[in-house]
């Protein structure tokens, strides 16, 4: 097989504006986006509340139609059923058939992509087994809490083995144990090849998970490529030290070297512009016979760019409003 | 296939449903209220027992396959329990399709049961059952068949409270339509104009009644019964098919 990176899905300049309330107010979810996801990678969709992820991943489901814009699955456009037949979706905060137990539930579901029979029986019994819900297998739906529906949501979404899985909001309602099995259910899917895109606010799970992420904000890309050269990007950086014992005018020295500085009680916290501030300033703090407490390297991250992002794009909305 | 499971999933929904069960509960109290009825004359009795059965079964199935018709997709979509759907290889028709044969299904067994009580009362109150008696069921199901598309149709795009107020004006203007004729011809203009296309446009429910035949005892030729359900199957047909253009363009949001 073709193991050179080839897209899975194609997203192409898409485009959806929404008419709200009675005189039909425009509101554009998501605005000229246009990205892949690659065959076998893991690819997080990254944006603040209301950036549009949502919106387009109904896109791609077949809910909703683009405005403008094209988007394919496996090369085939979007909603055709053969392409549904290799994807698995969960929708966010999913809604089900609240009257069913989860095997009824997924019995269901098996069906709608015409599995049947023992076969199907058997998928049912790993997938409850899978995420840790076999326990539940006979309770209704309407009996669960929102973590178990989030459980049978996704074993609802990998009924049919699909080889795309697309999923928002994975850890959404999860305790911490749920959200390390979700990533471990992730990583597994990763494994056995297959392709995972899956939105989220959680940056600390994208970064331990994606291979590649999208960044979106007001409907449109600001970011988009593999994890370690985002986070490379903007190598900067700055270093936290807490000191005790400092006099008031030892702390003006120190001012030049640092972003920020916080008294709390005898203590003070000191946000160094950059690494290589460390020793001076540490020197200064020896001279005043400061003590030093401790001196954490603050690595920059996802959501350091996401909050640049955020903030970089605020002024120029409000120039174009 | 797909379409079956989902219309049995659409019939264990209605199950779950009340309101059936009070509508059904009501239907039959009306049905048994002939049991204290005192004896009149002995051919008039009979015609009232039947009228008032036969009566029964068509309103609360009627009210059956409106109420819970103008919920069958928007419940849907408002707990959002078809993004699960659409995003599986179904067709949109064929999701509505499973919706509509679920109700149906639902329908049939409640007619079932309330023809079951008929029988009851008819046996108690010692009247005859004509086999017109049953032509005139299977009829009354064929008017269901066509309410439910009706509702299912008004329901993809308007909303649940509108979808009932429409099929209700449907359901009684269809009964009306042989009039609606008739009084168009005495008015001019456009008050013509607008009833005759009502009249070509809406169903013509009253082919579906046969109650006349059953309490005069008249037997209605089985070529007769294929023509008025060719009729409604057509245009169910023709309802569904509708419905179906207009949900496929449909964003659910
Ligand atoms: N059905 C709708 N009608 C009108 N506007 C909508 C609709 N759905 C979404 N929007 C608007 O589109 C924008 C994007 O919403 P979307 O739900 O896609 O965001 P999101 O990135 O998924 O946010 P979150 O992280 O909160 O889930 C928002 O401004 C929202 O108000
Ligand atoms: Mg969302």
């Amino acid at each position: 097989m073709d193991t050179a990176a080839q897209p899975v899905v194609e997203i192409q300049s898409l485009k959806k504006v929404f008419h709200v309330g009675f005189w039909g107010r425009r509101v554009t979810a998501v605005d000229g986006l246009s990205l892949e996801v690659l065959r076998g990678e893991v690819f997080g969709f990254l944006g603040p509340n209301g950036a549009g992820k949502t919106t387009t991943i109904k896109m791609l489901m077949g809910l909703i139609y683009p405005s403008s814009g094209t988007a394919t699955l496996f090369g085939q456009s979007i909603g055709d059923p053969a392409a549904k037949a290799k994807v698995g979706f969960l929708p966010e905060s999913p809604y089900f058939y609240d009257y069913l137990s989860s095997r009824e539930f997924l019995r269901f579901y098996g069906h709608l992509f015409g599995l049947w029979g023992t076969a199907l029986e058997r998928r049912i019994e790993e997938l409850l087994e899978l995420v840790g819900m076999t326990h539940a297998r006979d309770l209704q739906l309407r009996k669960f809490s929102k973590g178990m529906l989030q459980r049978v949501g996704i074993a609802q979404a990998l009924i049919n083995d699909p080889e795309l899985i697309i999923l928002d909001e994975p850890m959404s309602g999860l305790d911490p144990i749920g959200r390390k099995e979700v990533r471990d259910l992730i990583l597994r899917l990763k494994e056995s090849e297959k392709t995972v895109m899956f939105s989220s606010h959680i940056l600390h799970d994208a970064e331990l998970l994606c291979d590649r992420v999208a960044m979106i904000m007001k409907g449109k890309l600001v970011a988009c490529g593999l994890v370690s050269d985002l986070v490379g990007q903007n190598a900067t950086q700055s270093v936290e030290m807490v000191v005790e014992k400092l006099g008031p005018e030892s702390l003006e020295h120190l001012r030049p070297f640092t972003e920020k500085i916080l008294l709390q009680g005898n203590q003070t916290l000191l946000v160094l512009k950059d690494q290589h501030h460390v020793r001076q300033a540490l020197d200064l703090v020896r001279v005043a016979k400061g003590d030093l407490v401790s001196l954490t390297p603050h690595r920059s991250s996802l959501e350091d760019l996401f909050i640049r992002k955020a903030a970089g794009l605020e002024p120029r909305l409000q120039e174009a409003a | 296939m797909k379409v079956w499971s989902i219309a049995f999933n659409t019939f264990r929904e209605n199950l779950r449903d009340k309101l059936l069960y009070n509508l059904l509960i009501f239907a039959l109290l009306m049905i048994g209220s002939s049991l204290i009825l005192m004896r009149l004359t002995l051919g008039e009795f009979h015609r009232l027992i039947l009228d008032i059965g036969l009566g029964s079964i068509n309103f609360f199935g009627v009210l059956i396959a409106i109420f819970i018709g103008i919920g069958l997709v928007s419940k849907e979509i408002e707990k959002k329990t078809i993004y699960t759907i659409i995003s599986k290889p179904v067709a949109r028709f064929q999701f509505l399709l499973g919706k509509y044969l679920g109700l149906s299904v639902t329908l049939l067994i409640n007619t079932a049961i309330m023809t079951a009580g008929l029988l009851a009362v008819l046996y108690l109150q010692e009247v005859p059952v004509h086999g017109v008696l049953f032509k005139a069921l299977g009829m009354i199901m064929v008017e269901f068949m066509v309410i439910t598309a009706v509702a299912l149709l008004f329901s993809t795009f308007s909303s649940a409270t509108l979808s009932a107020i429409f099929t209700l004006a449907v359901y009684v203007i269809g009964h009306l339509t042989p009039d609606l004729k008739a009084f168009g011809q005495k008015m001019d203009g456009l008050s013509q104009t607008v009833l005759e296309g009502m009249y070509y446009v809406l169903p013509n429910l009253e082919r579906f009644n046969l109650k006349g035949h059953v309490t005069h005892q008249l037997d209605v030729p089985v070529s007769d019964l294929l023509i008025i359900t060719a009729y409604g199957i057509t245009y169910t047909a023709f309802l569904l098919l509708l419905a179906s253009v207009i949900f496929q363009r449909r964003d659910f949001r």
